[in-house]
């Protein structure tokens, strides 16, 4: 429903600028504060309006989170659950949606169900899978009865272990493995016509064939959506890298780093707190995923809306 | 030996049977169109064929080999479908070439047949432009080219040209014939539309709920209609029936309200045989009230513009004549039937099977001026 009436245009405008103030308020705080020098940032009425500050502010900030390599970190994490997320989606929604076997319905509500679990609320078995990511197979084989059988015929104690902390094994997989991108594939895959398939076997193309030639050319814009989605989300974890994380120094991810920087009684030590560092760091922080989600709009929205078929 | 062989071919999805045992031989380089309403499993024969779905039970055979545990692309067919179903991001050259590609033929060989193969369907000038930006008409050929370009033995067709317009339709229907003819490929058609059928098909299998009704050639499946079925169903206007019973005596078949309709040949039926009289419009005629062997009235009449539809009500039965003259008939006037007895169709009313009768020699119709 298109309605063109001037009143509701003001009104429609009007709405989305006050959305735009709210959205952009704090932002603009933060520029500001970024931009003056400690005790500027800290004398009694706010600043409105931007210093001269910002180019030594981002020095101090970047060398007192260690931002080099933390980005480099934070990069290769990110990127690792986009891949991830993009193939494993793209690959379970394929076998959802094109194939049939025994259980396809209890498998996709299993899936289903999952998307009520984020990440937050399953953090601490999460965690014990992450510090042995073999620990299910070993409960099995204990409960079993299997280890024991082994120990008493070889003499060999069965302990498997993995241990995922403190790797970047460790932040990614637990990211990639959620069912978000599995949904918007498979919502995709559905309105694929049954003739299409037909005629690529009719083409002589077998299921992956199928899935490199026509599928994936066909979801681009999709897959554009979900890479920007997973970057975002993995950019700005906090949690979890928090926890899988104690070698900082080789592991630490941005948001971590610039939560340090936030002043709090323990940082500050009674000090004078640092805004002024820490809205500095948050503007470089910021920078990757604005970066993405500008470069990826078009595509983004294409595959969000899913018109052009 | 055939080149398609289908026996005792069944197909159910769940517990609903689509198709109950069909059979059907189909040789080498024919044209055959397989013809029905909708619904009736035509579509399903065809995957069947085709490998896009397993068969419950039977077995087919294309080229002496029997295909039932085969892929569609180990089958040598190709298809053509309704909705054309092209790649929508490639080509139209992409799209024709996409199955020799998957079958790893050179990249120089494939542009060569795809480039010839455009140009024997009109294609060539489109090669580079993608599916959304042809006619309908035009994608029409793409998949037709896509098909053609493997070189199949059988070739395929659902419905091809039922998303085209009228004209087009025709123009396509006459291509697909002529593409036919030069190939020599055997060629298996579906439709619903019995014109379709009538001008491409060599022989015409008629179906209804999932069986074959008759198979032949468009002419036997015509002029000689095995049930009540296929009677109704080709020729348009639709054929007229009369129920009534065999009387030996007069030599003809009595309506129920007692008219006498004489036939030419007896049937070997007894006395009293509970019959369908069937009577193409075509081949009614209308004759002044009081001159025909029946009598009804004008209904309404519709002008088709090289002829005359006459609808007339026969004892509360719609009866249609089709006529040449334009005569002034308003509705409700009386009028008479003349039924030739060499146009004459029988059906047994129980089984609905075709009853034989022995045509004489045709004789010379008495002509007969019609007036008001
Ligand atoms: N995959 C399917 N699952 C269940 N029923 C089907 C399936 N395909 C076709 N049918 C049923 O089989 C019958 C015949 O279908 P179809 O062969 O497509 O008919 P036609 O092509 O003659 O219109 C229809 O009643 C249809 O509902
Ligand atoms: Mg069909």
């Amino acid at each position: 429903m298109i309605e063109r009436t001037p009143l509701l245009n003001i009104a429609t405008h009007l709405i989305l600028l006050c959305g735009l103030v709210l959205i952009l308020t704090p932002i603009w705080l933060a520029f500001v504060a970024a931009t003056h020098t400690l005790q500027a940032v800290n004398s009694a009425p706010v600043e409105l309006w931007p210093g001269d500050q910002l180019w030594p502010n981002l020095r101090e900030a970047w060398a007192q989170s260690d931002f080099g390599p933390k980005f480099v970190n934070t990069l290769i994490v990110a990127i690792g659950v986009v891949a991830g997320k993009v193939t494993l989606a793209c690959i379970t929604a394929f076998s959802l949606v094109f194939f049939r076997f025994r259980f396809r319905m209890l498998i996709f509500w299993m899936i289903f169900i999952t998307l009520m679990l984020p990440l937050e609320v399953r953090i601490v078995p999460t965690y014990a899978v992450a510090a042995n990511a073999l620990s299910p197979f070993q409960t099995i084989l204990d409960v079993t009865g299997i280890s024991r059988l082994i120990q008493a015929v070889s003499g060999i104690e069965v302990s498997l272990e993995w241990n995922l902390l403190n790797s970047y094994a460790g932040l990614i997989l637990p990211l990639v493995a959620t069912a978000t991108g599995t949904f918007l594939y498979r919502q995709f895959f559905l309105t694929i016509p049954d003739e299409l398939v037909e005629a690529a076997r009719m083409d002589g193309a077998g299921p992956l064939r199928f899935l490199w030639d026509v599928l994936i050319p066909l979801s681009k814009t999709n897959i554009a959506a979900l890479a920007t989605i997973m970057f975002v989300y993995a950019w700005n974890q906090y949690l979890w890298p928090l926890l899988v994380v104690t070698d900082r120094a080789a592991y630490g991810m941005v948001v971590v780093q610039l939560s340090d920087l936030v002043p709090d009684q323990m940082t500050t030590g009674g000090g004078t707190p640092t805004w002024h560092l820490a809205m500095a760091a948050t503007l470089v922080v910021m920078l990757p995923p604005i970066a993405i989600v500008i470069l990826m709009q078009r595509w983004f929205v294409r595959g969000l809306i899913n018109t052009d078929k | 030996m055939a080149e398609i062989s289908i026996r005792k071919v069944s197909k159910t999805f769940g517990k609903t049977t689509v198709l109950g045992g069909v059979d059907l031989d189909i040789f080498n380089g024919e044209f055959v169109v397989i013809l029905g309403p909708s619904g009736c499993g035509k579509s399903t024969l065809l995957r069947l064929i085709a490998g896009l779905e397993e068969i419950s039970a039977g077995e087919i055979a294309i080229a002496g080999v029997v295909v039932n545990a085969l892929e569609p692309r180990e089958r040598g067919c190709a298809m053509v479908f309704q909705n054309y179903a092209l790649y929508p991001h490639m080509t139209v050259a992409q799209n024709i070439g996409y199955a020799l590609k998957v079958a790893g033929v050179a990249r120089a060989e494939r542009q060569a047949r795809v480039e010839a193969t455009a140009k024997s369907v009109g294609l060539t000038e489109y090669l580079d432009r993608k599916p959304g930006q042809l006619s309908g008409g035009q994608r029409q050929r793409v998949a037709m080219a896509r098909a053609i370009i493997r070189e199949p033995r059988v070739f395929l067709f659902d419905e091809p040209l039922s998303n085209l317009d009228a004209k087009l339709r025709v123009q396509m229907r006459h291509e697909i014939r002529r593409i036919h003819n030069r190939i020599g490929a055997t060629s298996v058609f579906v439709t619903h539309d019995q014109h379709e059928g009538m001008t491409l098909a060599d022989r015409l299998v008629v179906m209804n709920k999932g069986s074959i009704e008759q198979v032949g050639t468009p002419a036997e499946v015509h002029d000689r209609p095995a049930s009540v079925y296929v009677a109704g169903f080709i020729g348009s206007p639709a054929m007229n029936f009369l129920p009534g019973q065999i009387s030996l005596v007069r030599r003809g078949v009595l309506l129920e309200n007692g008219t006498l309709i004489p036939l030419a040949q007896m049937p070997v039926l007894e006395d009293g045989h509970l019959v369908q009289l069937g009577i193409r419009p075509e081949h009614a005629r209308l004759t002044p009230r009081g001159r025909g062997v029946i009598e009804a009235q004008v209904d309404m009449i519709e002008d088709l513009g090289a002829q005359r539809l006459c609808n007339l009500m026969f004892e509360d039965m719609p009866f249609c004549v089709l006529i040449e003259a334009r005569p002034p008939l308003p509705a409700g006037t009386p009028v008479g039937l003349d039924i030739p007895a060499e146009h004459i169709h029988l059906f047994d009313a129980a089984s609905e099977r075709r009853i034989e009768i022995a045509l004489p020699l045709p004789v010379a119709a008495p002509a007969e001026a019609l007036t008001g």
